[in-house]
């Protein structure tokens, strides 16, 4: 980036040629800056946190608990849970923690939300900033050319986001056993799950892909009432896609929280019973 | 400080039909000339698209018998004259019932999207004085539909044109952002041309055609409470008046009864009627749907007698009668004068319309999102939860252009033709809601039609040097306001005093005292005016655009007040407390307003054409009693 | 009543420079931004341009910027400022000026002339179109766009980068394109007219990322991101990013050659 003041005729964006002479980037007087600030923050908290529980590759499973970032297991190198979700697709030979194998379908996800989209475009790169606040970038190609473009995979994401979240269900069946692995049994956990597996679906289901597959695509909607109303309940959801994007990546780090804190023997579970 | 003017000749550019005004009918014009192979320059003072016809919230009136399969275009007709008290030009009222649904299908296929019957089609509402549920609509955005229907339909002409031409702009060009001061003529006294100053930069130009179409609307900024835009001046009225042609029935102004009282700066703005179209009532300070007092003797027998049965009608229109909220515009605007007088009014002086006590909050923001947005941010006020302040305000004029009712060719100026609010005729004394719209397709396409016709077979346009340089002294001379000194105007004070006079004089109640004082007063401001004053530089200049339209505010407000004081009778829009009732005497009987030499107006008596047979066979024999003259009852 | 005087700070000048000038004007009750531009220039600045109609949030005709946030002067009530707070109003900054508060919005009227025409179906007479209400809702979201140009004005791609300006129709039509991609009759596709297609290659759908600006500043509240240019994107995916539909399409090429 270029620094200090530029010569008038290199003057582009909103100090074009031509356009109202005024010096300031924005003339905005409101606290513009706080939104994107806190997502940045926001984002690289959650950044920090699950990389460093991603590569610990330890403290991931208090039976009946299995963190969601370790689910599903697909080494060897796992630690066998009873009826859990192991399912050792890569053989002895993968020696880094399993998370990382699975964890790139859900990040991949995310990554290319529409939603997650606007919060790094917005709070890491400034591109916006905040609307009508002039960006520090000299060009600009937004999602036309590689990589960006390859955003547009974001509909292959939500299908392989569907069985992760199909796993992440088993696995809160799960919870209703105890650390013995009999049935009839529900904690703080159990309720932590349950709030996350929700909250995942809609996130999952509020996805923009998802409502332009299930009716969005559709020229008339008279003739297929049954997506129309799918296509109608979704874009319900979706309306509060941010809401749910956030909440869900909250809940899915204090899943993993909890769990951590149990398999360190910090804390005990509390039981309902 | 004279701003220099580059001397020398003026830009001229040759076109078949030229078009002032980009509304609805100015626009239909346009297509229809365009597509009958006339080169056509459109000229608007706005942006394109911004037209006045965007604040059109009702909906557009066609018996096309989507909602009720009784109505037909006759029913329509007979609507459309018993609300303007039979004073219509009837041939006008015919044409309009005839044809508005092929206007309105006709937008489908360019793009419209109107609300839909369950089955598919264009779902209709009720409206004022429409017997049947009628117009077509979007919501409460119906106008902003038209305009923007038409506008995309320039605009694929204009791509059609790009294919074959490699010019957008080679057959049908939009001069937005540009003003008309003069319709310029020929030697032979036929029109050839417009005189035309750009906004933006004050440059004059020359649009020169055999045919022109005045499209410019009304002349609501002539009056202090208004629901008109300010683009509202009359300036058709006057380009028609200068040029030769005269206007007809100008007393007849419409007061829209509903239009918002507060807060002061937004007073005037419209409140659509369809807020009691569906269901919404009006109230007076003691809680009184005062309506019911107030059902004249002519539509007794088709207004509902109580509010159980006025409110059963939105359920079952067919076995009960409506409720008198919903009568003709004229009788519920003096009604809530008079409660306002009486001192039953709401605090801001105007009287309570309701809905929030009558449809769920959801309902209510689903069926009038606008009105719902309109009162949240511009007076705070959430109509789900309380009732809207409501007073009359200035809407339209049903006077204006005298036009042919085939071919809307105005009286006496060859070439020169007039669509839209600013003919006169069609609407009578009084006009019905979304006749307006309908209107303005309907003779918009003829008047673009015949124009093309009457260009095709004319001779080449050409203006005079003396006639392009006196438009030009004109359009400048208040930069030379300074000369007066002392003595020289502001535009902005006579605007204001013109308006203040006609709301306070020549408004919504008339007596002949407060008229000829509004006559002196005119002639007064008449004076004052030609000292108008202004600074600056013509670049986008505000005070110069007002002091050029002034004038023809002046001779529009000089045509109301004169013809309001010739017609000793109330009707429709034209109400006086000196002679409170109809006289049917009056019925035959037009008003010309023309231009005096000497400057100021003078009035002409016609008496009109006898209504058809088959016309007046639609109607009742005692019903044509209480409107027809005692002579044409006779024959 | 109660009337107070507000500080405003209003840019003067034209296409060859101008500024921020300072003036003190009495505010009433109730009013709105454009009441005291207007007061202005009835008072004291009679030559001040400011481009406005209807004065009713329906015509956009007023759009400018207020402390920095592109709005329409008509709907922007004083109560939302404080008192003491000085106003401040410039021309909208996307586009080129022409004097003081008016804008050169020429670039949005190009676009639109860009944007191919609603294609009516063969053999449908005017009167014989049938259309479902849940088949028009979308596109009616879309017609409540009153053409205020302040989505084309905050749109960054724009905004920040001139030279996008030719390849980039912005929001607005975009959105149009999108209007008629869901409209239930339009024939385009039966017309050779693929409208996915020149929303990504002729006007630059590729360059929204979908950063809401354009959402966040309609005063008609469309969804503009969420229901136009997102499922645009997607039924772009439809036709480009498919890798089903793409392999179909080389090998189609292939045998074609």
């Amino acid at each position: 980036m270029a620094t200090g003041t530029e010569p008038p005729s290199a003057a582009t964006g909103v100090r074009s040629a031509g356009r109202a002479s005024l010096a300031a980037r924005h003339l905005r007087t409101d606290r513009w800056w706080l939104a994107p600030a806190v997502t940045a923050a926001g984002l690289l908290a959650f950044v920090a946190y699950s990389t460093w529980r991603a590569f610990a590759n330890a403290d991931y499973y208090a039976a009946p608990y299995v963190s969601p970032f370790y689910s599903p297991c697909l080494a060897e190198n796992c630690v066998p849970m009873r009826g859990g979700p192991n399912w050792e697709l890569f053989g002895s030979w993968w020696t880094l923690s399993p998370a990382l194998l699975i964890l790139v379908f859900p990040l991949g996800f995310r990554l290319t939300c529409y939603y997650y989209r606007k919060a790094y475009y917005r709070g890491f790169w400034a591109s916006p900033p905040a609307c009508a606040v002039a960006e520090p970038h000299r060009s600009y190609s937004g999602e036309t050319r590689l990589p960006l473009i390859l955003q547009n995979i974001h509909r292959y994401f939500f299908y392989l986001a569907l069985p992760v979240a199909g796993v992440l269900t088993y696995d809160t069946v799960l919870t209703f056993r105890d650390e013995h692995y009999a049935w009839g049994h529900a904690g703080l956990g159990t309720l932590i799950f349950l709030v996350n597996i929700v909250l995942i679906w809609a996130y999952t289901v509020s996805c923009h892909s998802c409502r332009h597959v299930v009716g969005g695509r559709l020229r008339h909607f008279s003739k297929h009432p049954v997506r129309y109303r799918l296509w109608t309940w979704v874009g319900r959801l979706n309306r509060r896609h941010m809401l749910l994007a956030w909440s869900s990546l909250i809940s899915v780090a204090v899943c993993d929280l909890y769990v951590y804190l149990l398999a360190t023997g910090a804390f005990d579970d509390p039981r309902f019973f | 400080m004279t701003p220099v003017t580059p001397v020398g000749p003026v830009e001229r550019q040759q076109w078949d039909v030229i078009v002032v005004g980009a509304g609805g009918a100015g626009l239909r014009a346009a297509i229809e000339a365009r597509q009958r192979g006339a080169r056509t320059a459109v000229i608007c003072k706005s942006l394109f698209g911004k037209a006045h016809t965007v604040m059109a919230e009702g909906g557009i009136a066609a018996s096309m018998a989507n909602a009720n399969p009784h109505d037909t275009w006759q029913i329509h007709f007979r609507d459309t004259m018993r609300g303007g008290k039979f004073l219509n030009q009837w041939r006008m009222a015919e044409l309009h019932a005839r044809e508005a649904p092929d206007r309105v299908w006709e937008l489908e296929t360019w793009g419209a999207l109107f609300d839909r019957t369950p089955d598919g089609r264009i779902s209709q509402r009720n409206f004022g004085g429409h017997e049947y549920p009628r117009l077509a609509h979007v919501g409460d955005r119906t106008g902003l539909e038209l305009i923007r229907t038409l506008q995309q339909k320039i605009v694929s002409l204009q791509q059609e044109d790009f294919r074959t031409t490699g010019d957008y702009e080679s057959g049908l060009k939009v001069f937005q952002e540009c003003t008309v001061t003069r319709v310029l003529k020929d030697a032979f006294g036929r029109v050839a041309g417009v005189f035309c100053y750009d906004r933006e930069s004050g440059r004059f130009f020359v649009l020169q055609a055999p045919a022109v179409v005045l499209a410019t609307g009304g002349i609501g900024k002539s009056f202090k409470v208004t629901s008109n835009s300010w683009e509202y001046t009359g300036d058709g009225h006057a380009l028609a008046l200068l040029a030769g042609a005269p206007l007809v029935n100008m007393e007849f102004v419409q007061f829209h009864p509903t239009g918002m009282v507060w807060p002061p700066s937004v007073k005037g703005i419209l409140v659509t009627e369809s807020v009691r179209g569906d269901g919404g009532v009006l109230r007076n300070s003691e809680g009184r749907r005062f309506m019911f007092d107030y059902v004249p003797e002519v539509f007794k027998e088709k207004y509902a007698q109580s509010e159980e049965e006025g409110d059963r009608w939105y359920e079952d229109p067919d076995d009960n009668r409506r409720p008198p909220e919903l009568l003709p515009r004229d009788e519920v605007a003096r009604a809530i004068n008079a409660e306002v007088k009486a001192g039953r009014g709401s605090p801001h002086g105007g009287v309570f319309l309701d809905v929030s006590t009558r449809m769920p909050a959801d309902v209510i923001r689903r069926r009038l999102p606008s009105m719902y947005h309109q009162f949240k941010e511009l007076a705070d006020v959430d109509i789900t939860a309380e009732p809207m302040e409501v007073g009359p305000t200035c809407h339209y004029v049903m006077g204006g252009v005298h036009v042919d009712s085939e071919t809307a060719a105005t009286d006496g100026v060859p070439g020169l033709f007039a669509a839209g609010e600013v003919a006169g005729g069609m609407h009578g004394s009084n006009r019905l809601g979304g006749n307006s719209l309908s209107d303005l397709l309907v003779f918009g396409r003829r008047a673009g039609l015949h124009a093309a016709e009457y260009a095709a077979g004319a001779a080449a346009a050409e203006v005079g040097e003396e006639a392009v340089a006196a438009a030009r002294a004109e359009a400048l001379a208040p930069f030379d306001g300074e000369s007066f000194g002392d003595a020289a105007e502001n535009p902005y004070t006579l605007h204001q005093e013109l308006q203040q006079t006609m709301n306070d004089l020549v408004g919504i109640i008339r007596r002949e005292s407060e008229m000829a004082e509004a006559l002196e007063r005119i002639a007064e401001l008449r004076e004052r005016a030609r000292r108008v004053s202004v600074e600056g530089h013509r670049q986008f200049n505000p005070g110069w655009h007002l002091a050029l339209d002034l004038r023809n505010m002046l001779l529009v407000s000089e045509c109301v007040a004169r013809a309001a004081l010739e017609r000793t009778e109330s009707r429709g829009g034209h109400t006086r407390e000196d002679r409170p009732a109809m006289d049917r005497a009056w019925r035959p009987v037009n008003l010309l307003c023309r231009a005096a030499d000497g400057g100021g107006i003078e009035l002409e008596r016609v008496r009109t054409e006898p209504i058809r047979d088959d016309l007046l066979a639609l109607f009742e024999k005692e019903e044509l009693a209480k409107y027809l003259a005692d002579e044409e009852l006779e024959s | 009543m109660s009337t107070y005087d507000a500080r405003f700070r209003i840019w003067r000048g034209d296409a060859d420079g101008g500024g921020l000038t300072d003036y003190t004007v009495e505010v009433h009750d109730g009013e709105v931004v454009l009441d005291i531009v207007h007061r202005l220039q009835a008072t004291q600045a009679p030559d001040l341009a400011v481009r406005w109609n209807c004065k009713a949030g329906k015509c956009g005709s007023c759009s400018a910027e207020i402390n920095g946030r592109p709005r329409l002067l008509c709907m922007t009530r004083m109560s939302v400022f404080a008192r003491d707070e000085t106003v401040t109003i410039t021309p909208m900054r996307a586009f080129p000026v022409i004097r003081d508060l008016v804008t050169d919005v020429s670039f949005n009227y190009a676009k639109a002339r860009e944007i191919p025409a609603f294609v009516p179906p063969a053999g449908l007479a005017p009167g014989e179109y049938r259309m479902k209400q849940e088949d028009v809702d979308r596109s009616q979201e879309f017609r409540k766009c009153i053409e205020c140009f302040l989505c084309q004005n905050t749109c960054h791609v724009v905004r920040d980068h001139e030279e996008n300006k030719p390849v980039f129709a912005g929001p607005r039509f975009l959105m149009r394109i999108a209007e008629l991609d869901m409209h239930p009759l339009d024939a385009a596709e039966e017309s050779g007219l693929d409208r996915r297609r020149t929303a990504q290659d002729d006007h630059g759908l590729g360059y929204c990322n979908i950063t809401k600006c354009c959402t966040e500043v309609c005063p008609e509240g469309i969804a503009i991101t969420d229901n136009a240019l997102i499922p645009m994107k997607e039924r772009v995916v439809d036709r480009r990013y498919d890798p089903v539909v793409w392999l179909g399409n080389r090998i189609r090429r292939r045998n074609g050659a």
